[in-house]
């Protein structure tokens, strides 16, 4: 097998397992198939804004529920959010941590709330490690003279 | 393409994108541009109204519910009250039957759960 098959087989490994292990779902697709010729970087650039969010709003809930009387309205204000965003762009695991930290933000409870924000920053770690694989792999791929197909 | 109400022939569809999430409005705009929709972006509600106040107009308006400043519900109503007869389309993540009837009570034609596709 030449490198460039190689490369994009192992592409779809890849890919592949990140839909197979929840980090990523369909609405990842509908993300790669709004990619095109006028946009090539379009993912990259999508996921990177939704990354330097997702950290802003985690800090910004670290804040909150340091307090000594917690705003957890704030803090609901922001998984609201974070829950919107992750789901835009198929971020499955973290669109689900949102879902169980609404309920501890609506049960008032702050050891939930904060178990559920290192759960984000797990997740986030892990989804920017993986995608920025994923993303030197289309790269390399580019660079050896192939295209990358978005996920059928 | 269907043509759009108020747009002349041979004129673009306009539409307005309002979100507090540059996420969102970044995966709107896209969207609409590949179905050859000229897309504005609006930050919160009130930049939605301070933008028809301005005397700009749109034929299709994609208004998120939960918005610093002035909400979705807050900002359809005013636009209403302006005489604002767009299609106004909410999207929000919120799928509780009182709280969607609570933004179509204010104005919408359609409401739309995030995240939107498409099809949608």
């Amino acid at each position: 097998m030449d490198v460039l098959s190689q490369l994009q087989r192992q592409l779809a490994d890849f890919l592949a397992s990140l839909y197979r292990e929840g980090f990523v779902d369909d609405q990842f697709t509908q993300l790669q198939k709004l990619q095109d010729e006028s946009s090539p970087d379009f993912v990259m650039e999508v996921v990177s804004l939704f990354f330097e969010d997702c950290e802003k709003l985690v800090n910004n809930m670290a804040k909150v529920l340091e307090q000594q009387v917690v705003d957890f309205k704030q803090v609901d204000s922001h998984v609201h959010q974070l829950k919107g965003s992750s789901s835009s762009i198929g971020a499955a695991r973290i669109r689900n941590v949102c879902i169980a930290f609404k309920t501890f933000c609506e049960a008032q409870n702050r050891e939930g709330c904060l178990r559920c924000l290192q759960q984000v920053n797990h997740e986030h770690a892990q989804l920017k490690a993986n995608l920025q694989s994923l993303f030197t792999l289309e790269r390399q791929i580019v660079a050896a003279g192939g295209s990358v197909p978005a996920m059928q | 393409m269907a043509t759009s109400n108020g747009s002349s022939t041979g004129t673009k569809i306009t539409a307005l994108v309002v979100d507090d999430d540059r996420v969102i409005n970044a995966i709107h705009c896209k969207r609409l541009n590949k179905l050859g929709i000229e897309n504005h972006v609006a930050a919160n509600g009130k930049e939605a109204v301070d933008l028809h106040c301005s005397g700009k107009k749109f034929d299709l308006i994609l208004m998120d519910r939960d918005m610093p400043i002035m909400n979705g519900i807050e900002a359809t109503r005013e636009l209403r009250a302006m005489g604002v007869r767009s299609i106004i389309v909410g999207v929000s993540t919120r799928s509780i039957k009182q709280e969607i009837q609570e933004f179509m009570d204010s104005g919408l034609d359609d409401y739309q759960e995030k995240p939107l596709t498409s099809s949608k």
